[in-house]
């Protein structure tokens, strides 16, 4: 096959990407990215972990180790299954607080520390480097293995000049789509498609591939592993230590590698897609390593002795004629190439504007007192700068090692670097108590260590450690070997930077965190972090606004644009019941700003640009706890107010019922004065006629004479005992009554009354039940007025008692120092409505005509047994009505009791 | 005595939900352990394994696990849902029918 066409091919390829990512991007602006973002091109994109190095390194590692290839999927497909436990949180913490990148992530969880970014994003980049270098190298090599035709061997064959172009195509690729604009969330649509199809390309290939070598080449699954165990080398036992510790690396790598957190946090746009990478994510990882052995062993098996490995998955289909699986290899390759290095240079970008260059700028221009002028415009291009940066970095180290075999171990070294991040990682999901100083600690010795250990001499002896120093260790001191550290000289070399990298790193974490102590917006974003489930949005961490918002409105439109600043700021302030652009500054306008900030600009720059406008750098404790007790305070005031409004309620209602019982009163006293006048006015009546008879005496026979004296005599007294019983409330109500205090037998008191009684509609029978030995009472009291209680109630039964076969029952209770007396009869009683009104004065339930009697007579009882210090009420459902006297079985007299109150 | 028909625990859906989360956890350290049997296994006689043999068992074993994931990641799915989350429904079962873990915060 010929370069041009090849090259045409591969241009053609990059243009398709092209045309999808702008269509997605387009697709997004519109807001018709619906099924862009769907959890199959969340869970494709996330492929972007199966570099070059995995789909031509891989077979290469089986040809070379067997099996030992596989635990780099296995690792990640335990943290997929796993996903319940670290993914779910990293990706919900992650969304919350709009995190752009891991520097980001551990710098924010750590209390906004920019140095934490820096030291994180420095690790990555010298652990990223390399790794891009190893994409360019792979695609250079694929071009040159691929192009046989002598014409143009002079530029195929010069890898640099392919590599050098290569990088500057993806640089252009990745600032078109990558830096398209500060996306709020920092997600970019166009480059997460292209990566999903990019995805789907590698697969496919792959997959054709392996078809065709297992069924076209060999003779189906049997045959193949058949000839497995004949081509099994004795290199290929599985060595227990590296078995188990590249499972446990590759698993840290997925969550740690800056590519990864882009598109597994970062790209994220819904918790849910985790749900279905969980499985569909291994599955793609399964389909991917399914058929790598098959290919290495048919590739040991066909292709001459010395021919590289790594490259089989192209070189087989071209030896045995198949050009056109081949040319989709290639596609594969350059498809896995390109979208890590795509993703990776923007991840790294992204740290590197956000963690070095714009705080740096920032510092500068403080310094200087300038004003920042157009953020936005500023970071995109540092932004920009920063892709070409990684990406110059990388064609300049892959220039730089030659293409030596020594790139290819770079992926295994890349993964141990990163692998630095994991106890900070960890410690910022799961310990509260982890501080910025043990994670910074732990970060720096643990990149120390690595670099040491394993990225230096991975160059070989003499190139950066000199050899006296790879052979004799140190200064001379052997136990400081770079390979044998501490005398481990056992371990092979990976494993053991793993080991005293990862042991020392998670020391110095521990260590510093027992130790130090936590400034108090660490312990805020510590608790945040950690308790991401317990709490709904983040914490406030702003509590003195001294900006106003005309200096914030320009501020943020020079981060995140004009339109969209404005737009924020007028839905701020209309969410506070605003009119116009200028909110008030509340703590929590200041947290929703700078939570928009921090997705273009990265929390802790977010944070410092705030601080630097709001004019408090640094939340105080002091600030905490005069949020906590304004807090207090307002939940104190609150309860304050419902207590009063309770009272109020409870005044208000008491007030109601007594103003309802003075409306019924006032009915009832209209009602009793035109009935006392009729009561005056018809004895008056009969008195005046028969007095005027009377006047005529001549007419009058002695007898008749007689009879008229008698009936005005009889009415005078019917008037007396009105004016009696009116005379006697009023001086019973005020207390002045004369009481009569005497020993008394309470038996005899009601004997008495029953036999006064009797006279009330004496025709009627009426059965008293009474139970004499309990009435064998001796009191002291007033008996006189006892007594005319009990008739009143004897009476009051006789006359209102409605039962056919009348009754009354007397109970006598002792009870202490006082006596109860139950009077109850058999009758129909007294309605609810009314039990309230028959002690108030005036009140009758029957017309006049039946009681004959002005209304009085259950007041005057009530007055009486006040008098008496006890009471009468009415006891309802007792089977009629039923009225309890109580009253105090000696009685003191008023003074003497009100001596002994005091 | 006709014994009680209906379920004693009224939280079921929640309970289950609580074990399937449980099982989520414990999932990739079962996972873990059968990875690791190749390194127990080998020839009596040569001292060696068969590769092809392991890589059938491997390619066996994954698959189950993505499987295992599968269906419990869909029954996961709920605790997404709904807009409170099912320990916040727990208030409206009986104090003791409430799952104990309930109450824990994860």
């Amino acid at each position: 096959m010929s370069f041009n066409l090849l090259v045409l091919t591969c241009l053609g390829y990059v243009a398709l990407l092209f045309a999808v990512a702008s269509l997605a991007e387009r697709s997004a602006e519109e807001g018709r990215a619906g099924w862009l973002r769907s959890p199959l091109v969340y869970t494709l994109s996330l492929s972007v972990y199966c570099t070059a190095w995995t789909f031509y390194g891989a077979v290469g590692y089986a040809a070379r180790s067997g099996l030992e290839f596989m635990t780099i999927y296995l690792g990640p497909t335990l943290v997929f299954v796993g996903w319940w436990v670290i993914l779910r949180k990293l990706v919900r913490i992650g969304r919350e607080n709009r995190v752009t990148s891991i520097a980001d992530f551990i710098s924010s969880r750590y209390g906004k520390s920019n140095l934490l970014g820096v030291i994180v994003t420095l690790l990555c980049i010298s652990a990223g480097t390399p790794y891009i270098a190893l994409q360019l190298q792979s695609i250079a090599q694929s071009f040159t293995v691929f192009v046989t035709d002598l014409d143009s061997a002079p530029v195929a064959g010069d890898r640099t000049l392919i590599a050098l172009w290569v990088a500057i195509g993806l640089a252009f690729f990745t600032i078109v789509f990558g830096t398209r604009n500060l996306d709020a969330n920092e997600q970019h649509h166009g480059v997460v498609t292209a990566i999903a199809l990019e995805a789907v390309v590698k697969l496919v290939a792959l997959l054709a591939v392996g078809i065709f070598v297992v069924w076209g080449v060999a003779g189906g699954p049997a045959d193949v592993l058949a000839r497995i165990d004949a081509q099994a080398l004795p290199d290929w036992q599985v060595q227990p230590g590296r078995w188990t510790g590249l499972i446990l690396l590759s698993a840290i790598a997925i969550i740690c590698l800056p590519r990864m957190f882009q598109v597994l946090v970062v790209e994220n746009v819904d918790d849910k897609h985790l749900a279905t990478a969980s499985w569909a994510f291994p599955t793609y990882l399964f389909a991917i390593s399914l058929f790598v052995l098959p290919i290495a062993v048919l590739g040991m098996e066909r292709m001459p002795p010395g021919s590289n490995p790594d490259m089989f998955v192209m070189t087989l289909p071209l030896a045995l004629g198949r050009d056109d699986l081949a040319l989709l290899a290639f596609l594969g390759g350059f498809s896995a190439a390109t979208s890590m290095v795509i993703v990776a240079s923007l991840a790294l970008a992204t740290m590197v504007s956000n963690h070095i260059v714009v705080p740096l700028w920032l510092r500068l221009r403080a310094a200087q007192g300038q004003d920042t002028g157009d953020m936005r415009l500023l970071v995109l291009n540092v932004r920009r700068l920063s892709i070409s940066i990684v990406l110059g970095f990388g064609y300049l180290y892959y220039v730089l090692s030659g293409g030596s075999e020594a790139l290819a171990a770079i992926g295994l070294i890349a993964f141990v670097g990163v692998a630095q991040i994991l106890p900070a990682l960890l410690g910022a999901l799961f310990w509260r108590g982890a501080s910025r100083t043990g994670a910074a600690l732990g970060l720096s010795v643990g990149a120390a260590l690595w670099a040491y250990t394993l990225l230096l001499p991975s160059f070989g002896a003499g190139v950066i450690l000199p050899a006296q120093v790879m052979n004799d260790g140190l200064l001379g001191l052997s136990w400081l070997r770079p390979y044998g550290l501490f005398g481990l000289t056992t371990l092979d070399p990976l494993l053991h930077a793993l080991f005293w990298s990862l042991l020392v790193n998670v020391l110095a974490f521990c260590l510093g965190s027992f130790l130090s102590f936590p400034s108090p917006i660490e312990r805020v974003q510590g608790a945040l972090f950690v308790n991401v489930y317990d709490r709904p949005g983040p914490a406030r961490s702003w509590s003195r606004p001294l900006a106003q918002a005309e200096d914030l409105l320009p501020m943020a439109q020079r981060i995140i644009g004009a339109t969209s600043a404005q737009t924020f700021f007028q839905a701020q302030a209309s969410a506070q019941g605003k009119d116009g652009f200028l909110p008030d500054i509340t703590p929590e306008f200041l947290e929703a700003l700078e939570l928009k900030l921090a997705g273009s600009v990265g929390a802790a720059t977010a944070h410092a640009m705030i601080a630097q406008s709001a004019g408090t750098a640094v939340v105080s404790v002091e600030d905490l706890m005069a949020v906590a007790s304004e807090t207090a305070q307002i939940m104190e005031y609150s309860s304050q107010l419902e207590a009063q409004s309770e009272e109020l309620s409870r005044t208000a209602r008491k007030l109601r019922e007594a103003n309802d019982k003075l409306r019924k009163l006032s009915v009832q006293k209209d009602a009793f004065l035109s009935q006392i006048s009729h009561e005056l006015r018809t004895p008056m009546t009969s008195i005046r006629a028969f007095s005027e008879i009377m006047m005529d005496a001549d007419s009058l026979s002695p007898e008749e004479q007689a009879h008229f004296a008698q009936v005005i005599h009889d009415e005078s007294i019917r008037l007396t005992r009105l004016l009696d019983d009116l005379l006697d409330l009023s001086v019973l109500e005020h207390g002045q009554v004369q009481l009569d205090i005497a020993p008394a037998n309470l038996r005899k008191l009601l004997d008495q009354a029953v036999t006064s009684s009797k006279s009330v509609q004496a025709d009627r029978h009426f059965r008293v039940l009474r139970s004499r030995d309990e009435e064998e009472v001796m009191i002291t009291t007033d008996g006189g007025r006892l007594t005319q209680v009990f008739i009143n109630i004897l009476s009051n039964a006789r006359k209102y008692c409605t039962s056919d076969t009348p009754e009354i029952h007397i109970q006598v209770r002792q009870v202490q120092d006082r006596v109860e007396i139950d009077f109850t009869d058999n009758g129909a009683g007294i309605p609810t409505a009314n039990q309230a009104l028959i002690f108030e004065k005036f009140a009758r339930l029957t017309d006049s005509l039946q009681a004959g009697g002005a209304g009085l007579g259950l007041a005057i009882c009530r007055e009486i047994m006040h008098n008496l210090d006890g009471d009468i009420v009415y006891v309802p459902g007792q089977g009629g009505a039923s009225f309890r006297v109580s009253f105090a079985r000696i009685l003191t007299t008023r003074a003497a009791r009100r001596e002994a109150a005091e | 005595m006709k014994p009680p028909s209906a379920l004693p625990f009224l939280a079921r859906e929640t309970y289950r939900l609580r074990r399937l989360m449980d099982a989520a956890r414990f999932l990739p350290v079962f996972g873990f352990v059968l990875l690791l049997l190749p390194l127990m296994r080998a020839d009596p006689q040569t001292g060696t394994t068969s590769a092809a043999g392991e890589a059938v068992y491997l390619f066996l074993v994954w698959p189950a696990l993505i499987l295992g994931t599968f269906l419990m990641s869909r029954g996961l799915r709920k605790a997404f849902d709904p807009s409170p989350p099912p320990a916040a429904t727990a208030p409206l079962v009986p104090q003791r029918a409430a799952d104990p873990d309930a109450a824990r915060k994860d």
